[in-house]
């Protein structure tokens, strides 16, 4: 039977990764002389459970190197060799390595040369030559042909208890040729004192066969150590001319380069609870459908509970089928220990890391996107937040920075923060920079709030050198684009002096969205909630015309510009004068706008349909919904809508 | 009539792999994680095999195979050890505990099933 | 069928055939660009074959008709006043289209047949459907 291995190479990738960050991170612990009794014994396990994967799977550079690997982190946790800080540098400096390893296997790419280099540093900590070459099939010897032997076979009594049947290797035997068998008895105590465990029975055989002596002892394979076997030719037989026999080759595997699929880990409980569910559901169902059948107004009510079931069983469903795809944060907060501790190193820093709330849930998909500008988060805060040991004592501050990460739930989001106890950031300065950059004028009124929220445009950056670590200007607005396209908010706070915090707030799941549904003459829009401030009905007073801006609402002494959404839009909406209609205030990038609607419809939580997938991007749209009566609807995009109106801000035209 | 085999093994890679092996043979398949793990699957239900690793967190393949040999329904049961080549001790140490058979790592399924052949009739 | 004319498409491309449901408009798209629909779940833009070929308006009836089509990777809805038939047309039966200084623009004509007595203009959907992709990207970036 041919099995393809090629299908739990995805797998075995997976893994791998997996087990290297385990290994990284006990490695670290290692180093900060935090070490438990088994932690020399996981590092091991991890090392010799990928060696196992790369020799099934034929990964040649990958098998040689963790073989050696193996071995050194062997002799470690028998205490052969100390784990000397040298020492646990080569092997973080391995595990990067093997991480490479894994990365051209998966892409079947060559392996990076490096690997050999670091081959040998870990010889030389071994002090053993080259790795030994992987075990060579072993030739098969000359057949003599139909030979007939004489075999004595003598299991040892507890035979039994190491769960052996002898009769399996006289069946072997047999299928060999011709076999003639005499049992032995006569050690066979009589039934009283008879233990059925324990084996009394020998047997003299005769086997006429055309098979080789290997194969011949290949059926004692496993009762060998247990039992007194002699094989011997029953006649003198003079060996023919040998057929030297096929050497048994290595086993083939098929690699298909087959497409990585994105796939992910999820525990049973999960699924099994998902599939209870599903079964509630359709038992409520077909409930509903039987009292629909025959259905008399009688009914109405049972109809009604039927339906509410339906809807709870749904909801739960949809709840949990959502949490499926949810993986703790620690997935990606991981990583930063050993990225904090080498960027501080390198540019002469002392920072210590601090995470909490690790194993706070989202979804796959928006770990998966969070993790690079979280990444540049911290890299920003080592390289310019926290000053040197120096600078920080000159300020009167611990030699040490503190960096924290933090991530909780709070309503239907999670927040992660990135906060460092650092130099912060000047407003004063920030604005300065940012009428430099032409971003704001100097007469222009800003809160705090909205002068830190200018950091995150394009192009804007205070660092006055350039540092090889995090680039310059480069970054802020980008995690800014990656959070909002998640549909997510980020805010910055901080102080000159005490440091900086970083806040994002991202939904829990991207394909549902709690929304705020509205009637733009006969159209529907949804509005995301996590954009909407409030929602009120203004008075003439408020509404003033600006030269050059259009429309301005005032709300508690804030100018806010209108925008009329039928006119953007181009639907006929019922109403063109706001003191008529409805306002809803929503706010990004730190300021407000006022969108002048016709009704609003409820909240209500939808789920996100594609418009790119068949179509393209719109702009002021970030995608559309099923509604309840089988219409579409469009969901709108806060960011595109200001940006717009920006745009509009002067032909808005009463 | 269907057997059943009990594969005890941390790495989901070979569980997997030898889990998909032993169904294409026929089996059904539970799995274990650990030795303790492989324990509780036990006292659960019957197995007619069981395939376990050696090196496992919380109680390792030797533990596991003298725990299971201690109880009357797995004390003939036959029990297939997964090792690598360097590993001759802990072979000899397997066999004291009980173990019936072992195959060393990496193997091919071709090789798994044959060595099943050996010890299930 | 649009107005008079009748003209064919590939029927391998053709998903499905279902009737006029309510379209939800998009903002700032083209006219010939009605909006979305909902086909069971998926979003769905509907381009109105009349308007891209500038016939006139008219008004949608228990006839009119949407084809969702698979245009590369994308499902995509045309509407059309109503199908009439569905036909085998041999590969030697088909012309090149002449240019007729007629509505559809020849990048989009793939060919010609008769059919019956009936002149059928045999309709390139792909470059129909996609050429407004590409000028509409221009028109974002």
């Amino acid at each position: 039977m041919e099995i393809d291995l090629s299908q739990f190479r995805d797998t075995f990738f997976q893994e791998a990764a997996e087990l290297l960050e385990t290994m990284e991170r006990e490695l670290l612990s290692l180093r900060a002389g935090q070490a438990g009794g088994d932690t020399l014994n996981a590092i091991f396990r991890c090392a010799h459970s990928i060696k196992a994967g790369a020799r099934t799977f034929g990964f040649e550079a990958m098998a040689r190197f963790t073989h050696v690997l193996e071995s050194l982190l062997d002799r470690l946790r028998n205490g052969e060799v100390e784990a000397s800080a040298g020492l646990v540098e080569l092997l973080l400096r391995s595990v990067d390595v093997l991480r490479a390893l894994i990365d051209a296997a998966a892409s079947q790419s060559a392996p990076p040369p490096v690997w050999e280099d670091v081959t040998e540093e870990l010889d030389r900590a071994l002090a053993i030559p080259a790795a030994p070459p992987l075990s060579p099939r072993e030739p098969a010897p000359d057949r003599p042909a139909g030979t007939e032997y004489d075999i004595r076979f003598e299991p040892a009594p507890e035979l039994f208890r190491l769960g052996l049947d002898p009769f399996l290797v006289l069946r072997d035997l047999a299928q060999l040729g011709t076999l003639a068998a005499d049992a032995d008895c006569s050690r066979l105590p009589s039934l009283e004192t008879l233990d059925p465990e324990t084996c009394y029975l020998r047997w003299r055989l005769r086997l006429k066969t055309a098979a080789a002596m290997d194969q011949i002892r290949d059926a004692f394979a496993f009762v060998e150590d247990v039992a007194a076997i002699s094989i011997e030719p029953a006649a003198a037989a003079v060996p023919a001319a040998g057929v030297a026999a096929p050497v048994a080759g290595a086993p083939t595997t098929a690699l298909r380069s087959a497409a990585r699929e994105s796939s992910m880990r999820v525990a049973t409980g999960k699924v099994d609870r998902l599939i209870d569910l599903v079964g509630e559901l359709v038992i409520a169902q077909s409930m509903a459908a039987q009292i629909m059948n025959g259905f008399t107004a009688e009914r109405l009510p049972l109809l009604r509970e039927a339906m509410a079931e339906i809807e709870r069983h749904t909801r739960e469903l949809q709840d949990r089928a959502m949490r499926i795809r949810m993986m703790p944060v620690s997935s990606i907060f991981g990583r930063f220990q050993r990225l904090v501790h080498d960027t501080a190193q390198a540019l002469g820093k002392q920072i210590s890391l601090e995470i909490s709330g690790e194993e706070t849930e989202l979804d796959k998909g928006v770990v998966e996107r969070i993790a690079d500008p979280l990444t540049h988060l911290v890299r920003n805060a080592v390289d310019h937040g926290i000053e040197t040991p120096a600078e920080r004592q000159q300020a009167g501050k611990p030699p040490e920075g503190r960096l924290r990460l933090t991530a909780y739930h709070q309503g239907g989001n999670v927040m992660i923060e990135v906060a460092d106890d650092g130099r912060g950031l000047d407003t004063a300065r920030i604005r300065a920079k940012a009428i430099e950059r032409g971003l704001t004028a100097a007469g222009d009124e800003l809160s705090e709030e909205q002068i830190h929220a200018l950091i995150f445009r394009p192009g804007f950056s205070t660092a006055d050198k350039i540092s090889d670590v995090s680039g310059r200007g480069v970054g802020m607005d980008v995690v800014k684009k990656s959070v909002d396209a998640l549909g997510g908010a980020v805010a910055l706070q901080t102080a000159p002096g005490r440091g900086s915090t970083v806040r994002i707030k991202l939904p829990l799941t991207l394909a549902i969205l709690d929304g705020l549904l509205l009637r733009v003459g006969a159209q529907t829009y949804v509005i995301p909630l996590v954009s909407i401030v409030e929602s009120i009905r203004v008075r003439r007073e408020q509404v003033r015309d600006v030269a050059g801006c259009g429309d301005v609402i005032t709300v508690r002494q804030e100018p806010i510009p209108l925008v009329r959404l039928g006119r953007m839009f181009q639907i006929s909406s019922e109403t063109a004068d706001p003191a008529a209609g409805l306002v809803v205030i929503v706010e990004h990038d730190g300021r407000h706008w006022a969108l002048l609607v016709d009704e609003l419809l409820g909240q209500q939580q939808v789920v996100v349909k594609s418009l790119e997938t068949n179509f393209r991007k719109v702009e002021g749209i970030t995608g559309a919904t099923i509604l309840g009566d089988g219409r579409a609807a469009l969901i709108l995009d806060i960011a595109g809508i200001a940006a717009m109106s920006r745009g509009e801000g002067l032909s808005n035209a009463a | 009539m269907p057997r059943t085999a009990l594969i005890v093994d941390d790495s989901v890679t070979i569980r997997q792999m030898v889990s998909f092996t032993l169904k294409q043979a026929g089996f059904g398949v539970v799995e274990a994680v650990d030795g303790q793990d492989g324990l509780e699957r036990l006292s659960a239900q019957h197995v007619d095999l069981i395939v376990t690793d050696l090196n496992m967190p919380r109680m390792d393949g030797i533990a596991f195979i003298r725990g299971l040999r201690a109880r009357p329904a797995s004390r003939h049961t036959p029990v297939l050890m997964l090792t690598t080549e360097s590993q001759e001790s802990k072979r000899l140490e397997g066999r004291a505990a009980g173990a019936t058979a072992w195959l060393v790592k990496p193997f091919h399924p071709d090789k798994l099933l044959m060595v099943i052949g050996k010890v299930l009739p | 069928m649009l107005g008079e004319e009748q003209y064919g498409i590939e029927i391998l491309k053709v998903q499905e055939i279902k009737g006029y449901s309510a379209i939800t408009p998009i903002p700032n798209t083209p006219p010939h660009i009605k909006g979305v629909i909902n086909l069971r779940g998926t979003v769905v833009p509907v381009v109105d074959l009349r308007a891209k070929f500038s016939l006139a308006a008219t008004d949608y009836n228990k006839f009119t008709v949407i084809i969702v089509v698979n245009v590369g990777e994308k499902v995509i809805g045309m509407l059309v006043d109503a199908v009439s038939d569905v036909l085998d047309i041999a590969a030697s039966e088909i012309r090149t289209a002449p240019d007729l200084g007629g509505r559809v623009d020849t990048r989009f004509i793939s060919g010609m047949a008769t059919i019956g007595e009936r002149m059928t203009v045999l309709l390139d959907i792909e470059r129909l459907l996609s050429a407004d992709e590409a000028a509409a990207q221009q028109s974002l970036n």
